[in-house]
């Protein structure tokens, strides 16, 4: 070994604080940094905050990792159609004063729902969709979800929410019937409506960056 | 332009200069060899002297000509050698135990990824199960897949290495062990949780906070003996796969404490956390522990050192800077400030530096020695693999770019790249990494070569399936959503047949997984043939005695 042990060499201590040190940064600029710029933010006038049914609809969204094929962040028209799709405007950071954990997904196997309760309000709907989802989208991949549901013969009782299927879909003598999670998952999606301007939620933002500042 | 813009560009450049100055600081003279660091790797005879334990006799031979046709074997009883023998058999059991569960992750998370991809085009198909549905199996294949199988096995590899590279005995092997046990009742308790409906909804962060403590105390455990260890090395310089296992065991439990801490993140803060986690964890914990293994065992099967230690230091602390702060690019059209966007896009492009750094440095090691892939075993994994590392991280720069990413964001084409890297990459990698160490821990040779073989061509056909077809099927499906013209269910039925394709690809590298985990215990419980000699470890038998004899001495060699 010809060359000796100098003071240019890798050792523990450059390893130890070098790694911690990039660590640092790296932390700093994706962490610390949104935390700090974003941590003001106001919530949009027109937005208002999750009802108690609509945070347990939240949990059953996240519980059936609805998230691995929805995103809830539709981009702007400059970079993809998402708008004229009726997804909605480019969503804004206020647009999720109320969301933890966020749920902004990273796949689109099925569409964008961040205004999904804007165009698809009916609630006969989204409950028959999440039993068959082939019933009225046909070509479809999702999952069913009959667990969220009671298939029985017979009657409804009092207070139970019968599901209306399409006509070639329901099966006569026997009704279905949404459990309560089932009820609470479709309130938070039809609560997903984030179609009051944007303008007045970005200019929130800019505010809140220039006090941060 | 803006302040905040002027700011952060300054403190780019400055961080920038600051690094390159940092790495020279290091490198004797910038175009020397270091070789004295490259060739601690071996004793003083053994440059020259291939080593597979998991190739045959034949095999060996072959190798050996295709290397250095000349060269002497290495004698089994030189002071060193015991050494290394006393170190392997420091770390036998801790590494033995933490393979083992790695294997038996990676069965159990092929089936649920086998799974959720025929469910993507049999939507039908075992939907009265809520911890079937598609949404929950497939986060449960994600966490098998990186906190059981990939951290096992890395962690497996890495306590095998370590003694080795410091030439002295682990230190705390109960650490480590005790670590282990805590991980592994962490990642039954989440993937319980997760089927249960009891996730925290976060990607890469879906076990709640009762499954991350034993995972986090567990990492810290497994991180101790590293230390230990290191603080009575016996070794001048530390080899480049050191500073990677180390750095890598430093990161990885601040990562995930970090990103665990509850009531700390919220909205899109938390998206932007998100993503520097889970991109993190790819390239400062499971990339660290692959090119660990990579420089270790490329250089030692061939008998050569690496071809360069000063690319090496720029290829580690690069890798550091540059992929530490890439995250942002998976949120490329969201809700997020644009400067952070844009930071993330040019470190993405700057990974090019640590990349060819690591290529040119392995692959010019490889370079005129590729018909050693024929009679390696554990070569042939590990270079296809440190080949689709390349492959990986150009194509991930390039897909941070917004043009690219505009066509592949929420598309399959981003699973596939996932892939590429953690399975033709890492998995590759540790797959080459386990033939290698499990003759010397088990100190029995695979019973069965044409299993590894077996192995081999299953995994590498059925990834080629799964990637092309879920490539091009990602690609055309972006290029879809992109149309405003073409409605949004045409480019869900567009994937159909290439989400099939991948069906057929995971179903031959579950296949593959079975022969090897079959392999793996067989192993275990030492069947199979006894071959003619001590062949097992390239050890030259004592003089004179007959290989029957030599039994004790399998574990030396080189």
């Amino acid at each position: 070994m010809s060359v000796s042990v100098g003071k240019y060499e890798m050792d523990e201590l450059r390893l130890v604080v070098g790694s911690m040190v990039i660590l640092s940064l790296a932390t700093a600029l994706l962490v610390v940094m949104p935390y700090m710029l974003l941590k003001d933010t106001k919530p949009p006038a027109g937005l208002k905050p999750y009802t108690e049914s609509q945070l347990q609809g939240r949990q059953s969204y996240i519980a059936n990792g609805c998230i691995y094929c929805h995103s809830q962040q539709p981009r702007d028209i400059a970079q993809a159609p998402d708008a004229l799709r009726g997804w909605g405007r480019a969503s804004v950071a206020a647009d999720y004063a109320y969301d933890t954990p966020h749920l902004l997904g990273t796949m689109r196997t099925g569409p964008d729902l961040l205004n999904i309760g804007a165009r698809q309000p009916s609630r006969d709907w989204h409950l028959g969709h999440l039993y068959a989802p082939r019933a009225y989208t046909p070509g479809s991949i999702m999952p069913p979800y009959p667990y969220l549901f009671e298939v029985r013969k017979g009657e409804a009782k009092a207070g139970e929410v019968v599901v209306n299927l399409p006509p070639a879909h329901a099966k006569p003598g026997q009704v279905v019937i949404a459990k309560p999670e089932a009820l609470a998952l479709v309130d938070y999606l039809i609560s997903l409506d984030r179609t009051y301007p944007a303008l007045k939620a970005a200019d929130d933002m800019a505010v809140d960056r220039k006090a941060a500042r | 332009m803006d302040l905040t813009v002027g700011v952060l560009l300054g403190t780019f450049i400055l961080s920038v200069l600051a690094l390159f100055v940092f790495i020279a600081s290091m490198a004797k003279g910038l175009f020397g060899s270091g070789g004295a660091a490259a060739v601690q790797i071996f004793d003083k005879d053994e440059m020259g002297a291939v080593e597979d334990p998991a190739a045959t006799k034949k095999q060996r031979g072959n190798l050996q000509e295709a290397m250095d046709p000349g060269h002497a074997q290495v004698k089994g009883n030189s002071r060193e050698v015991a050494a290394r023998l006393r170190a392997d058999q420091s770390s036998s059991l801790v590494v033995g135990v933490c393979l083992t569960l790695s294997v038996f992750w990676l069965v159990l998370a092929s089936f649920a990824g086998l799974i959720a991809s025929i469910k993507l085009h049999m939507p039908d198909w075992w939907v009265g199960q809520a911890w079937l549905t598609f949404g929950r199996i497939r986060p449960i294949h994600l966490n098998l897949v990186a906190y059981g199988w990939c951290s096992m096995a890395g962690i497996g590899v890495a306590m095998w290495l370590i003694p080795r590279l410091l030439k002295t005995e682990l230190v705390g092997a109960k650490y480590a062990l005790a670590g282990g046990v805590l991980w592994t009742v962490g990642i039954t308790a989440g993937t319980v949780a997760i089927a249960m409906g009891y996730s925290d909804g976060l990607e890469w962060l879906e076990y709640p906070w009762m499954a991350d403590i034993p995972m986090i105390v567990g990492g810290a455990l497994v991180g101790f003996p590293l230390w230990l260890t290191l603080l009575r090395r016996k070794v001048e310089h530390l080899y480049v796969s050191v500073w990677y296992i180390a750095a890598g065991l430093l990161w990885f439990p601040i990562l995930f404490l970090v990103a665990n801490w509850p009531g700390l993140h919220f909205g899109v803060q938390q998206a932007t956390m998100n993503w520097w986690f889970g991109h993190n964890v790819l390239g400062l914990w499971f990339t660290p522990l692959g090119l660990a293994a990579a420089y270790y065992f490329i250089p030692k099967v061939l008998g050569k050192p690496i071809h360069s230690y000063n690319l090496s230091l720029l290829g580690f602390w690069s890798l550091a800077f540059f992929y530490s702060q890439v995250g942002g690019h998976h949120l490329i059209g969201g809700p997020v400030p644009s400067w952070l966007i844009t930071i993330s896009i040019v470190q993405s492009m700057m990974m090019m530096v640590p990349v060819f750094a690591v290529a040119i440095n392995q692959h010019l090691t490889v370079l005129g020695n590729f018909r050693a892939l024929l009679y390696s075993p554990t070569l042939r994994f590990i270079v296809l693999g440190a080949m689709m590392y390349t492959a990986a991280s150009v194509q991930g720069s390039l897909q941070a770019l917004r043009a690219v990413n505009t066509v592949t964001h929420f598309t399959h084409y981003t699973v596939a790249h996932a892939h590429l890297g953690l399975y033709g990459f890492f998995s590759m990698v540790m797959f080459g990494s386990i033939y290698f160490i499990m003759p010397r821990v088990m100190k029995w040779e695979w019973p069965y070569p044409w299993m590894i073989s077996a192995h081999f061509w299953l995994v590498l056909g059925g990834f080629s399936v799964y990637f092309t077809g879920l490539s091009f099927g990602g690609w055309y499906q972006g290029l879809a959503m992109l149309d405003k013209d073409i409605p949004f269910m045409d480019s869900v039925k567009l994937t159909i047949p290439y989400l099939e394709a991948r069906s057929v690809g995971g179903a031959l590298m579950t296949l593959g997984h079975l022969v090897f985990a079959l392999h793996f215990f067989m192993m275990g419980w030492k069947f199979g043939p006894r071959r003619l000699g001590a062949a097992l470890l390239a050890t030259p038998e004592p003089e004179g005695k007959s290989a029957t004899k030599t039994l004790p001495a399998r574990g030396v060699s080189a």
